[in-house]
């Protein structure tokens, strides 16, 4: 199936969305849907066409035009040998989509990716938290306005992993058990 | 040679000896970040044999070694597992910078990595290269071991 006909049956299959076709040198289809249509969407393509595989999730930092975020999603069926790039455009002042990793598995770690070196949040995902970069790091590196050359005091020991109340109570338990 | 000459005995300060001793087996801590690794594998192996040098004992242990080879460029978020493993080994204990990322950054000015691991352990000597051939970290070897014979007990 080329991309002309992929298209055609994913507007058949798709009634009622708005679909933005978008011209790609690779010629593999390559679609933009609207933020709130995005779960729905991700839902059906995987029940009615099969895309069982979420091959890559990730996002582009088009600072400064707006909508300035765009998250990419690389589909693939395996069933029926088909490829397909979705595209959601997202606004800096809401850089916030739901989450597909209900979906797909897989998305839930690039999610966590995609919120680590972007910042666009994903609306109910398990997991919120950075995957690459320290967890008490300030800011996002690949956003476009990110001073990329920052060079910050190096920190040589890592956070408390408890309270210190916590602490002082592990250490009296522990005089406490050796009498 | 004295009238006991065929008495088989040497003699040498403590000091000399120790040092002498220090020198002659460092241990290094397994401890690579990235390609330099590779070169310093290679310098352990055969071709190169840094067991000449009585260096060739990688250990898995901090607590066993007594040399760290920083191989490869710091991450920030790697720093303080880097300075966890150099305070968990044991005095005396000396540091090779290996290559241009450890040294000052190399390529990498950017946020995510640490422009020279001076900023989070002290180092004895920092071999230049990207990577550095082996011979060029035996080399590096061969200098620290000056140093060590230099370095007074007291």
């Amino acid at each position: 199936m080329d991309a002309d006909a992929l298209f055609a049956v994913l507007q058949e299959t798709l009634p009622g969305v708005h679909t933005e076709r978008v011209p790609s040198v690779d010629l593999q289809t390559s679609v933009y849907v609207r933020r709130e249509d995005l779960p729905a969407v991700a839902r059906t393509l995987r029940a009615a066409l099969e895309f069982t595989l979420l091959a890559e999730l990730t996002a582009v930092d088009f600072w400064p035009r707006e909508p300035r975020f765009e998250v990419v999603y690389l589909l693939v069926s395996i069933e029926r040998r088909l490829r397909l790039r979705l595209k959601v455009r997202l606004d800096g002042q809401a850089a916030r989509i739901a989450t597909v990793s209900d979906i797909w598995p897989s998305a839930n770690w690039l999610e966590r990716e995609v919120w680590d070196l972007f910042g666009i949040e994903f609306e109910r995902h398990p997991d919120p938290r950075r995957l690459l970069m320290p967890e008490d790091w300030e800011g996002f590196p690949l956003r476009k306005d990110y001073p990329v050359q920052i060079n910050a005091k190096v920190r040589t020991s890592e956070p408390m992993q408890m309270t210190e109340e916590e602490f002082r109570a592990n250490v009296q338990k522990d005089r406490l058990a050796r009498g | 040679m004295g009238p006991d000459a065929e008495i088989p005995v040497l003699t040498t300060s403590v000091e000399k000896m120790v040092q002498w001793a220090r020198r002659s087996s460092i241990w290094p801590v397994t401890f690579g970040l990235a390609c330099c690794a590779i070169e310093m594998m290679a310098m352990s192996c055969s071709r190169y044999d840094i067991a000449r040098f009585g260096a060739e004992v990688f250990r898995g242990s901090p607590r066993q070694s007594d040399l760290m080879i920083v191989a490869g460029r710091l991450s920030r978020k790697m720093a303080p597992a880097l300075r966890r493993i150099y305070d968990q080994m044991p005095e005396p204990k000396w540091v090779i910078s290996m290559g241009a990322c450890a040294s000052i950054g190399g390529v990498f000015d950017n946020y995510a990595l640490v422009q020279g691991v001076d900023q989070v352990v002290p180092v004895d000597v920092y071999v230049p290269g990207c990577p550095p051939r082996p011979e060029s970290l035996i080399y590096g070897i061969v200098q620290l071991q000056r140093k060590i014979a230099q370095q007074k007990m007291s």
